[in-house]
């Protein structure tokens, strides 16, 4: 009773947290739900119309939400990757890191689910993936799999990140044997959600261009980079804003690491374009489509030369010592990563993958403004959770938020959430 | 697991907030039955009988003529075979519409389940140079051929692997469906497909009163709704009932050949046993039904 007891003021005490704040917390908030109303607005519009108010056609079925659906999950599991290096180095306050990658990964996952469900056209009928009351086509159908190891991590990462929140609110240091196996299972769970993303379009020979066992490699490497990106940014947020405290060295380890990263993404995406280029054979015409556009077609080059910039200048930047030390040349090599992978995963995977089709012709697929305001719609969803999230957690981190009358348990101030890479 | 589970709708209905749901999800042809109800592959038989009334009814009146909706069951050792005789074909698109009549395919927007591909003699079948598009004063032209794809109702089909609900299977016959009621409009299916043969309704389809075909099949071409997939169904509700797909009579020219593969009378096999015959992209294993054949 007691904990449940607990439980009611710490959501209350949330709630409070969430309610309270500066004119730019206040800002920032109004700005994303106004984005949200947009986007909900020309949802409903979707679905009284059809999915015609998208660019989508027969040709290119799936393509702006599903590539957005794609990266985010990419993001979803790379947030948690993070937690291997904080392992491996010893960082001290490892809950701290695990805590902010949790969050991230809940505010990607949901991202994820609302993109899934404004690309199908019947979301009244997604009941039907419920085992028992629908009829979940498993093992066969690589959705069927992605709904449930989404669903899975979801709920995992709902429940580590709830679990440690309320221990360090009640005052209590986390059992160890209870969320240290649930951390180490999210892990593989992290990797199992992205490859079976890959092998959903891996598994499809109807699609040469992505029929590639390189695929879900590829999707992990450049996960790897994209998802540290956003934690990146967010720690030296919260360091200049809150008190607390995240060495530069912790950064600097994992802006490394992002370089490692990057290598192997580009030299991936080297191999495949290698191996499309030198056979020459008919499957090439995706990968020029992507690059040169054919004809008259060439709505996604310019999109995707950058991402080649913005990926390699993003690797010549964290592969510098001193680059990636600078804290403007880090930040800025954060945001190109963000665009190069996100034009890679949003555009460069799925179009270019339906152009042309299966039958050869040529429809030139680019996101309607109706999708685009929907996309807007389901990012301001996910950052409003994300911000809300950060807003309890970093008190309670802190030890500025706890249940009245116990003692928070970091007593050294300065320590809090000091992450230190040795 | 219990595949029937026949207290699924009931149950369903008592999760209650169905009016709410389907407020919400925005959709106006939403009526009881067709949300909560099974999927047609295990629907118990009395659940079978009043889906097809009301959807006899609810047909009927939008299209002031009475409309059947048929539930015929694969006949007894048969399994559809279909061949194209691609030296015969001119390219005059007259299957493209006897489909769409026979099949209740959108109007508006268009939806048409053959695509007649146009290629040049030279280059030989070569789908990168291939014009669905040819608007042409009279066919066939020269120094051309034309190659018309449908769905090839695989031995091995690609969709129906890639379904995560199970919405769409092959029959014992050899034709694959799909069950417009069950299907979540994921495009799975349209993804996994090599040949472009599952269509898309991004629309409501529209299909004017005085167009409609009334004889329909439940798994075929009774009147679909938007934001699901359809495909060729080899006219399942003609054939079914030993009678050839709309396609094969209009043919002008005879290129269209159906028959039961295992009856060794039927002119299907007489053209495999005697042409030489090929079925498209057959590196991919999908094992087509349909077949292309040089009767010339």
């Amino acid at each position: 009773m007691a904990t449940l007891r607990h439980f009611w003021q710490f959501v209350t005490g949330s709630l409070r947290i969430v309610t309270t704040g500066n004119r730019f917390y206040w800002a920032w908030i109004l700005g994303l739900m106004t984005l949200v109303v947009i986007g909900a607005i020309t949802y409903v519009d979707q679905l009284r119309t059809g999915l015609i108010t998208t660019n989508m056609r027969d040709q290119v079925s799936w393509a702006f939400y599903i590539g957005n659906f794609t990266f985010l999950v990419g993001v979803a599991a790379a947030a948690i990757l993070l937690v291997i290096p904080a392992y491996v180095y010893h960082w001290k306050p490892i809950k701290e890191v695990v805590i902010l990658g949790e969050l991230l990964a809940i505010a990607a996952i949901v991202m994820c689910g609302l993109f899934v469900t404004v690309d199908v056209g019947r979301p009244d009928r997604l009941w039907h993936l419920i085992p028992g009351l629908g009829n979940l086509n498993v093992p066969s159908s690589l959705l069927a799999w992605d709904v449930v190891v989404l669903n899975g991590y979801l709920v995992l990462n709902f429940v580590i990140v709830t679990y440690l929140l309320f221990s360090l609110y009640r005052g209590r240091q986390p059992a160890k044997g209870v969320f240290l196996p649930l951390v180490l299972f999210s892990i593989p769970a992290a990797i199992a959600i992205h490859t079976v993303t890959a092998f959903l379009y891996n598994g499809l020979p109807a699609r040469p261009f992505w029929n590639a066992s390189i695929l879900a490699p590829r999707f992990i490497a450049s996960a790897l980079c994209s998802g540290p990106a956003v934690l990146l940014i967010l720690m030296q947020l919260l360091r200049r804003f809150t008190k607390f405290h995240i060495d530069d060295r912790a950064i600097w380890k994992v802006a490394e690491l992002m370089a490692y990263a990057m290598f192997i993404n580009l030299f991936l995406l080297g191999a495949e374009v290698f191996k499309d280029v030198y056979s020459n054979t008919e499957h090439m015409v995706h990968m020029r489509y992507m690059f040169f556009g054919i004809g008259e077609h060439t709505a996604i080059v310019p999109y995707m030369w950058l991402a080649v910039f913005c990926s390699f200048g993003a690797f010549i930047l964290f592969l510098i010592p001193k680059t990636r030390r600078h804290p403007v040349t880090l930040n800025v090599g954060c945001v190109l990563i963000w665009i190069g992978v996100y034009l890679e995963k949003g555009m460069g995977l799925v179009i270019p993958g339906m152009t042309p089709d299966t039958l050869g012709e040529i429809y030139e697929y680019f996101p309607s403004s109706s999708e685009l305001w929907i996309a807007a719609g389901i990012f301001a969803i996910g950052f409003l959770a994300f911000t809300l999230m950060v807003k309890v957690a970093t008190p309670i981190m802190l030890g500025e938020f706890h249940l009245a009358g116990v003692e928070p348990i970091n007593p050294h101030p300065e320590e809090h959430g000091a992450v230190h890479a040795h | 697991m219990s595949r029937t589970l026949p207290n699924r709708r009931e149950f369903l209905c008592t999760v209650g907030g169905c009016a709410a749901a389907a407020a919400a999800a925005g959709c106006s042809d939403l009526t009881h039955t067709s949300w909560f109800r099974s999927r047609f592959r295990e629907m118990p038989e009395a659940e079978k009988k009043t889906i097809i009334a009301e959807l006899e009814k609810e047909h009927s009146a939008r299209f002031q003529q009475p409309v059947t909706v048929g539930v015929e069951p694969p006949m007894e050792n048969v399994e559809f075979g279909y061949a194209l005789d691609i030296s015969r074909c001119i390219g005059c698109r007259r299957c493209v519409h006897a489909c769409v009549d026979e099949n209740n395919q959108s109007r508006e927007p268009q939806l048409q389940w053959i695509r007649v591909l146009e290629m040049d003699k030279e280059k030989g079948i070569d789908f990168a140079h291939a014009d669905a598009y040819y608007d042409a004063e009279s066919v066939p032209r020269e120094g051309h051929f034309y190659l018309p794809v449908a769905c090839q109702q695989c031995e091995n089909p690609a969709c129906v692997k890639s379904c995560p609900v199970g919405a769409t299977w092959k029959e014992k016959d050899g034709i694959v469906v799909i069950d417009y009621d069950w299907c979540i409009g994921c495009r799975c299916c349209m993804s996994a497909c090599p040949y472009g043969a599952r269509h898309f309704n991004y629309a409501e389809p529209s299909i004017p009163t005085e167009k409609l075909n009334p004889k329909t099949h439940y798994l075929g071409n009774r009147p679909r709704m938007k934001g699901v997939v359809e495909k060729c169904t080899w006219c399942i509700q003609r054939t079914r009932k030993g009678r050839y797909p709309a396609c094969v009579e209009v043919c002008p020219v005879g290129a269209r050949k159906f028959g039961n593969l295992l009856d060794p009378e039927s002119e299907v096999r007489y053209v495999l046993e005697h042409k030489r015959v090929f079925v498209l992209k057959s590196e991919l294993n999908t094992r087509p039904k349909f077949f292309y054949f040089y009767g010339l």
